[in-house]
């Protein structure tokens, strides 16, 4: 470790190696060799800044310099003049929006001003690919203290006294669930960590293992040593090959440190990991169909009772935990039970991260206290809804959870608060609707995803959802009558009721607190066919405005089914009753005569 | 179902990835991940040397293969598209443009088109919500796509087959 | 064992820990609806995946509805099984499956006999409220068994005996969610897959997703044609089980009401598949002496142990499984295929008819039979030995089509000479009954001492796998059984492996052997019927005034007249057969 160079992290998730970021590290590195200062600078490439929506991002450590969305032709300009003129590159750095100010290190940026990273704390700070940069941000300290100085009941302890619960949606205690797989007698215990992030519209995982994958790894050695297991077991989304990467360079780096393996740290302890893969299928979220997958079946879920904890993979005591909740793990080691716990509800501890997005001005990964309300996810980091709409609905869950509306945005975000509105917390998106975004569509898009996603093995699920699906399109096409609306309810209630596993015991979620919340949109496309939002095509019409018509007839023509009629250089008509709503004739006007109602 | 002659150095080689998972029928869904990228997909043909090798039956390997999305029976094209229809990028508009690729491409999702250039599939967040909506082509991400754009992602790889 | 107590609709009940609340209520006298869920005692099926929900419960602290089947009884716990929400549930949970369910009841083979039209009607639908897309899905029409995969409830039975209990591995789970069908790999037919037709999953399905091919009509049109001569030959098994078809307690022998019925149908002659048994046990008894008496002068090359052939449900298996082991099991043919065999020479010629113009129908309890009457190899220059093969079930619908009233019929006798059998032919029947049958000849003809008890109890049972060892006056003789293909896999792999000890085997395919074939009448799950049949067909054997096969005068007749000698080589042209490896080799470039 140089640590007097000056460090270049060039943001290197997801989405910022989608606008080219990889291109940025090989021009500012080749920009810093022609300067003659490759000595002095060190390029490293980090994980997940959180503030994807100006991303790429690119900052300067020591003096904290945070550039946002940087092109590679900005390389050479960044490093003549930061870098070797020691002069801050104005144009890339972040403008507040209200005020137009320029502002230059992160923690003054309303983004991040409310932002406490625990799971998130070394993501887009450290070079993710290297280990000595985490061991030198105090990793693997919580796992020598825990091998030294703990045993297994005392670390469950502090476990169970911060108060951590677990972040892939359950909420389960932590701490509990490791005492239940310690007390369970087993010649082999496994370790799993979940890192099937199937949420569409979440990716805090993924973050975390592209940027901090040795958090993961010495919290999963710190649950087999209080658990009693020596195999490790992390399954990943395959659709995930850059934190696959990581992982892998990760765990054979801290395999070479003697932090996995045989007698770790000298102490005896035993533990090693291994990497499956998912192949594409929601459900294995579920712990017991993430286990059958694991053993090469199809993931579907089993009933439970028996918990992995009694009866997981082959058969052994299991125990599951998602990446998120690993990530908090060493710090609550190192800082103690108590500064967790002084964090957050009463009933939720610690920090939560979000995955912003939707019609938000900031879209990004978050990571805030629990009892922060939404109002200020959503208008203080989030910067406000886009292009000056209205708020209408934020959405938590996934398609497990429900929309919120206007009336919830005070209510402090924690497990219990969310699930007593009719969501819940999930996995951790949370995706902002605005004016033009119709609640029943929006219904209809989770449960697109949920027949799609249901694996098929109860009656239910299988059948329930598609024919929620069906009804709401229904609905969504204007055909919808009163008795649908019971029916819907109906239905979404025995699905919720009787599915097997949580997969359909929540599908429902986002149909009921639609209906719950937005019911007036519901009945406005059954009694009147309309979609306040225009979003619904079938319930839109294009309507010629007869005073700005000129009787050009170019509509006449482009209209693929004949639906409009008119003498020439007179108003024209369109016939609602076959129109398909293709917009074409919207399109071709000339004088803006065709509008939709 | 057409029947396909597998090439015998291909499955040597599978027969290889089979041993080095020890034939252990727990390593299956591993085996299939490793015979998709050996073949580009998983015909019949494949599944049947996997199901001999790990001594579990056909119908067994298929019951997995058609489970999970990941694993494809069609061969998919030479620049396959995939539309991410995560929430984040359903709200800013991937419905449409999905269905814009549908209609150049006059295709269905899961189909590839006659040629072979191009095939399209939808997926759920590939976690890059801040570019929503985001369209992948192969490895490479385009982000904020437009309806309007649809065209020129197309014709930039049509073009880059000659 | 702990004891727990819980409440199920205000009634207090003491059950033993890990009793499910299914079984829990069961003892209160609440028989909960099922509709997956089947498991079948004293074998190794069970299957309780927990997926059709109708067996749903409310239980006091319980967020959402409990599936009882799944949910073990815990100290303190309050069930309710019949509260207005567990009704609805229950009856919006059956629309739904309903609504993605062909409405052909009329028509569908399994009318009547069907548990979800049944479980439908006691939930009192009249009205499927939620209507929609249906799935659909590729048929399949093999020679043993059709699949009407649109039928299918995702119940998952079939699966669990194709594959837990019969370890045959043709029927799956394939694709997802509302896609989700049990079916063979890539939807292929039957008789391209890995199937034995032994039709466990027939005897198990709920619906009419997977039904016999129905020959009636076949049967119907043979008869129905004057230049034709239609003989029947009916299997053991079927006489200890058709009367359940016609309100008779289960183990009911109706023999004499059957060949009654048989010949009010329209069938020239009424013959028994048990004559074909006694000879079945004469070229086959032979075998066993002959490899037994090679293997005791010392030769290397003889195959032991002898596995028995007579279960064509058993041969699929071997074929396709174990082909490396084709040379072990006996070459005799299953006694259908003897019967046809020699109704097509010996009876053809005695009753100066032309074979094609004698049609052969053959009544059995088992659907491999269909596919083994329709083996090329059991025919001469195109024609089969055995034209037609219908199951127990078909012949009941045929008396029912015919409005014959079962139970006015008198009792007939079978003609002669097919018709005549000993003890030993009937118990072909069940698990054990050919190995016994087998024992009473060879020790006779081994030691040349007649039998003081013709009873082999150590042979009989309803256990998978069981094993006895007989005197043959001084030589031991180590015998096997099996039934349930499961339990052969296993005693196969040991034989592979080297390590089986056994001089001769018995396998039957189906779970009690023929008497719990797959195209006997339903059982609903109830194991108890099979275990009466199997005392009816024991019955039948201890009535009979010839125990033993050799002993049978017509079969003594038949070599005299005809074919000479067991394994004689006469008897090897009409009465033996190869067998041919099953699994297709994967094609190379």
């Amino acid at each position: 470790m140089a640590k007097d160079k000056i460090q270049v992290l060039v943001c290197s998730g997801t989405g910022c190696r989608a606008s080219k970021s990889d291109e940025i590290v090989k021009n500012i590195s080749q920009a810093v060799i022609e300067n003659d200062i490759d000595k002095d600078v060190q390029v490293i490439r980090t994980g997940c800044f959180g503030f994807c929506e100006k991303g790429p991002i690119v900052k300067m450590v020591p003096d904290n310099t945070f550039y946002v969305q940087v092109s590679p032709d900005d390389a050479e300009e960044l490093v003549a003049e930061h870098l070797v003129k020691g002069r801050k590159v104005e144009r890339l750095l972040y403008e507040n929006p209200e005020t137009k100010e320029r502002i230059s290190d992160s923690k003054h940026m309303d983004f991040y001003k409310k932002q406490i990273r625990i799971a998130l704390r070394n993501c887009g700070f450290i070079n993710p690919e290297n280990i000595e940069e985490y061991i030198a941000k105090d990793g693997y300290m919580a796992l020598g203290k825990v091998l030294t100085e703990l045993t297994p009941e005392k670390t469950i302890g502090l476990l169970i006294k911060s108060g951590l619960r677990g972040r892939g949606g359950g909420g389960f205690p932590t701490g509990l669930k490791w005492e239940l797989t310690r007390k369970v007698k087993a010649e082999q215990k496994y370790v799993v960590c979940n890192a099937d992030e199937g949420d569409p519209g979440a990716f805090m995982d993924r973050s975390i293992l592209e940027g901090d994958p040795h958090s993961v790894l010495e919290a999963m050695a710190i649950n087999g040593y209080c658990t009693g297991a020596d195999r490790g077991l992390i399954y990943i989304r395959a659709e995930y090959p850059l934190a696959i990467e990581r992982l892998k360079i990760a765990i054979n780096q801290a395999r070479e440190y003697g932090l996995l393996g045989e007698n770790i740290m000298g102490t005896g302890f035993n533990f090693d990991i291994e990497i499956r893969y998912g192949a594409g299928a929601f459900v294995c979220g579920e712990e017991t169909a993430l286990i059958h997958s694991m053993e090469g079946l199809r993931g579907e879920p089993g009933v439970k009772p028996p918990f992995p904890s009694e009866k997981g993979y082959k058969e052994k005591p299991t125990n599951v935990n998602n990446v998120e909740t690993y990530a908090n793990i060493p710090p609550i080691i190192l800082k103690g039970a108590d500064w967790f716990a002084s964090i957050g509800t009463e009933k939720s501890k610690g920090t939560k991260v979000f995955a912003l997005a939707g019609k938000v001005n900031n879209v990004g990964l978050i990571e805030v206290p629990m009892g922060i309300t939404l109002r200020e996810v959503i208008f203080d980091i989030g910067g406000g809804i886009k292009d000056g709409k209205k708020f209408k609905a934020v959405q938590t869950g996934g398609p497990s959870g429900g929309c919120l509306t206007e009336k919830h945005l005070d209510i402090p975000i924690d497990y219990d608060n969310l699930i007593a509105a009719g969501s819940m917390m999930g996995s951790g998106g949370m995706i902002v609707m605005d004016e033009s975004d119709c609640m029943v569509s929006m219904a209809k898009f989770y449960l697109d995803f949920t027949v799609e996603e249901s694996c098929g093995k109860c009656a239910p699920c299988r059948i329930g959802n598609k024919r929620l699906y069906e009804l709401l399109d229904k609905i969504t096409e204007g055909k919808g009558t009163e008795e649908d609306l019971f029916k819907l309810r109906n239905l979404a209630n025995v699905v919720k009721d009787t599915s097997l596993c949580g997969l359909g015991q929540t599908s429902p979620n986002p149909v009921l607190s639609t209906m719950d919340n937005f019911p007036e949109e519901y009945e406005a496309h059954v009694k009147d066919s309309k979609c306040h939002a225009g979003q619904c095509t079938a319930l839109m019409q294009y309507i010629i405005k007869e005073d700005a018509c000129t009787g050009c007839t170019l509509c006449v023509r482009v209209c693929p089914v004949d639906a409009i009629s008119g003498e020439r250089k007179m108003a024209h008509f369109i016939n609602q009753d076959i129109c398909i709503k293709c917009g074409a004739c919207m399109e071709k006007c000339k004088f803006d005569a065709i509008y939709i109602a | 179902m057409a029947h396909i002659k597998l090439a015998q150095n291909k499955v040597a080689e599978l027969k290889e990835v089979c041993k080095k998972f020890n034939n252990d029928k727990g390593e299956l869904i591993n085996v299939l991940h490793a015979a998709q990228s050996l073949f580009g997909y998983l015909p019949a043909e494949v599944q049947e040397v996997v199901a001999n090798e790990l001594n579990v039956s056909i119908a067994h390997v298929h019951g997995v293969v058609s489970f999970y999305s990941f694993f494809t029976m069609i061969p998919k094209g030479k620049y396959p598209i995939s539309i991410c229809m995560g929430t984040a990028c359903y709200v800013r508009g991937a419905e449409k443009v999905l269905n814009e690729f549908k209609k150049l491409l006059d295709i269905k999702v899961g189909e590839t088109t006659p040629d072979g250039v191009f095939s399209l599939n939808s997926l759920r967040c590939v976690g890059a919500c801040g570019l929503a909506p985001v369209v992948t082509v192969g490895e490479k991400v385009h982000g904020r796509v437009a309806v309007e754009d649809v065209k020129s992602i197309i014709e930039e790889y049509k073009n880059d087959k000659e | 064992m702990d004891k727990i107590k819980l409440t199920i609709d205000n009634t207090l009940v003491e059950v033993e820990k890990g009793t499910t609340v299914l079984e829990a209520a069961k003892l209160t006298g609440v028989d909960i609806p099922t509709l997956c869920y089947l498991k079948l005692e004293d074998t190794a099926f069970e299957n309780t995946p927990g997926g059709c929900r109708m067996c749903v419960v409310e239980v006091e602290g319980r967020r959402n509805l409990a599936p009882s089947c799944k949910t073990q009884c815990e100290d303190g716990m309050f069930v309710s099984t019949h509260t207005p929400r567990v009704v609805n549930a229950r009856r919006t949970v059956m629309e739904l499956i309903l609504s993605d369910h062909p409405f052909e009841c009329l028509v569908c083979t399994k009318s009547g006999k069907c548990d979800l039209q049944s479980l439908a009607q006691d939930l009192g639908i009249r009205e499927i409220h939620y209507q929609g897309e249906k799935s659909t899905y590729k048929g399949d029409e093999s020679p043993g068994i059709i699949r009407e995969p649109e039928k299918c409830i995702m119940c998952r039975r079939c699966e669990t005996a194709c594959n837990d209990v019969q370890t045959v591995g043709t029927l799956s789970a394939l694709y997802r969610g509302f896609g989700s069908v049990v079916a063979p790999a890539f939807e292929m037919d039957l008789d391209h897959s890995s199937c034995t037709f032994c039709g466990q999953c027939v005897a198990v399905c709920p619906t009419g997703a997977l039904i016999e091919r129905d020959n009636t009509w076949k049967v119907m049109e043979a008869i129905m044609n004057p230049k034709k001569t239609v003989i029947v030959q009916t299997a053991p098994a079927v006489r200890a089980a058709l009367g359940e078809e016609f309100g008779y307690e289960a183990g009911t022998l109706v023999t004499g009401k059957m060949v009654s019925a048989l010949r009010k149908i329209g069938f020239d002659y009424v013959f028994d598949t048990d004559f074909a048994a006694d000879l079945t046990i004469m070229e086959e008894g032979t075998e066993l002496l002959e490899r037994l008496n090679k293997h005791l002068q010392g030769d290397k090359n003889v195959k032991l142990p002898m596995l028995t052939s007579c279960c064509p449900g058993w041969v699929n298996f071997f074929e396709y499984h174990f082909p490396d082991m084709l040379d072990i099991p006996s070459t005799a043919k299953s006694p259908q295929q003897m019967f046809g065999a020699i109704a097509k020479s010996y009876f053809a010629e005695k009753m100066n008819i032309d074979r094609k113009d004698l049609v052969v129908v053959s009544v059995m309890p088992c659907l491999a039979k269909k596919f083994e009457a329709a083996r090329p190899e059991f025919a001469v220059d195109g024609d089969p030995d055995v034209n037609v093969s219908i199951t127990t079930r078909e012949l009941a619908q045929m008396i029912k089509s015919a409005n014959l009233n079962f139970d006015a019929l008198k009792d007939d006798d079978f003609d002669r000479p097919l018709g005549e059998s000993s003890g030993a032919g009937v118990i072909f029947g069940s698990t054990g009954g050919v190995i016994e049958a087998a024992v009473r000849t060879a020790y006779e003809l081994h030691t040349g001492k007649t039998l003081e008890k013709v009873d082999f109890n150590e042979l009989r049972g309803f256990e998978g796998i069981r094993s006895a060892t007989i005197d043959f006056d001084g030589l031991p003789i180590n015998i096997g059984i099996a039934h349930g293909l499961g339990n052969a896999r296993t005693l196969l792999e040991e034989i592979r492996a080297g390590k089986s000890q056994f001089h001769a085997i018995e396998i039957m395919a189906c779970p009690g052997g023929c008497i719990g074939g797959g195209g006997q009448p339903y059982h609903h799950g109830d194991v108890s019927i099979l275990k009466k049949r199997q005392i009816a067909i024991y019955q039948e054997d201890a009535g009979k005034p010839i125990r033993k096969s050799h002993e049978n005068p017509y079969i003594q007749n038949l070599y005299k007249e005809y074919l000479g000698a067991p394994c004689s080589e006469k008897s090897h042209e009409l009465l033996h057969t190869n067998y041919f490896a099953k699994k297709k080799k994967i094609e190379i470039e």
